[in-house]
């Protein structure tokens, strides 16, 4: 039971990893950075 | 790990995740490469201390682009943090957690632990998820539901902004209030009911709590040494029976049941390997909490 589960846990960090690393090739990154370098107007109860 | 060195670093944590304390004083938010990753916990990227990106704002921001992508990035940042520490990430490196900890230590009259319909109140978070954070924003263009109209971490950014800048000021409307009300019954009820918001509407904890029975770090059962006494159940806060259900999804792996179990049945373990060596409390009449559930 517990190997099972550790397995699980290894597969769903390896697929994390392949997820990362996908994103980070279509540059989903600077998606990120754009939209965090700037106020986020809805965030804070403007926009 | 006793509470005062769990405090410790949730201390660290916070300050670590808003580090940019110059953006305290001049209202300028934090540029730099940092904000590429997502932090852990719940931490708003408009937050002018904030140095890396809030994962619910970056995820409702890729869903609610213009051009729909999976988000395979953000949601792979937020696997990983998951299939690793489950909602460890709650009990230790969460800002806004800390927060709602902080306040509970208030004194006050009354101090629940559960009441009718807390149990109910639970899935709430996992309709804030499914429904704010994931449908709503990708049927509606550029629209982050959850962060517009409910996320209190950011109607506190938007407060500790404005307090640097008074030109936001005058922009605030009918949103601003309506999610300083939520931060403001968020903020009450933190001092009566332990972790409130993580309790029953934060999305990021109702994520995270998917991993809790399959994360690297985990909590386990001594079956050989546990005897039911239910000292670990009546210590929880989150009203999780640890013996019973050791990696039950409301359990933020504070570590305190680890802590007070007399027999030294409860540990922490990664991949399955106990980590740390506990040495049992002597627990005194004196520190045995009266139930004072109202049912």
């Amino acid at each position: 039971m517990e190997r099972r589960r550790n397995i699980l846990t290894a597969a769903l960090m390896g697929a994390a990893v392949l997820l990362i690393a996908a994103g980070l090739v279509m540059g989903q990154n600077a998606q990120v950075l754009a939209k965090a370098t700037r106020i986020c107007l809805e965030c804070i109860g403007i926009g | 790990m006793d509470n005062k060195k769990r405090t410790l670093i949730q201390a660290a944590a916070a300050f670590l995740q808003n580090a940019h304390v110059t953006g305290f004083f001049t209202g300028k938010i934090y540029t730099g490469a940092g904000k590429n990753v997502c932090v852990p916990g719940l931490n708003c990227y408009s937050c002018p201390g904030a140095l890396g990106a809030c994962p619910v704002g970056s995820l409702q921001n890729a869903l609610s682009a213009w051009k729909f992508r999976f988000p395979y990035y953000v949601l792979g940042l937020m696997v990983f943090f998951g299939a690793v520490f489950g909602r460890l990430v709650c009990g230790f490196l969460c800002p806004f957690g800390f927060l709602q900890e902080l306040l509970f230590r208030i004194p006050s009259p009354r101090k629940l632990r559960t009441f009718r319909g807390d149990a109910s109140l639970r899935y709430v978070k996992y309709a804030v998820l499914i429904i704010m954070v994931i449908i709503l924003p990708m049927a509606h263009k550029f629209t982050p539901f959850y962060c517009k109209y409910l996320c209190p971490s950011g109607t506190l950014s938007g407060m500790l902004l404005s307090a640097a800048d008074s030109r936001l000021r005058g922009l605030f409307g009918w949103i601003f209030t309506w999610k300083a009300l939520v931060l403001t019954a968020v903020v009450l009820s933190s001092i009566v009911i332990f972790r409130p918001f993580c309790k029953y509407l934060c999305p990021l904890g109702a994520f995270y709590s998917l991993f809790n029975r399959a994360s690297a770090v985990r909590l386990a059962v001594d079956s050989g040494k546990c005897t039911g006494c239910g000292a670990c159940a009546r210590v929880c806060d989150m009203a999780v029976n640890p013996a019973a259900s050791p990696n039950h999804s409301e359990c933020i792996r504070c570590g305190k049941c680890v802590s007070r179990c007399p027999h030294g049945a409860l540990c922490f373990t990664v991949f399955s390997r106990p980590v740390g060596v506990r040495v049992p409390e002597v627990i005194s009449p004196l520190d045995e909490r009266p139930e004072r559930d109202n049912k």
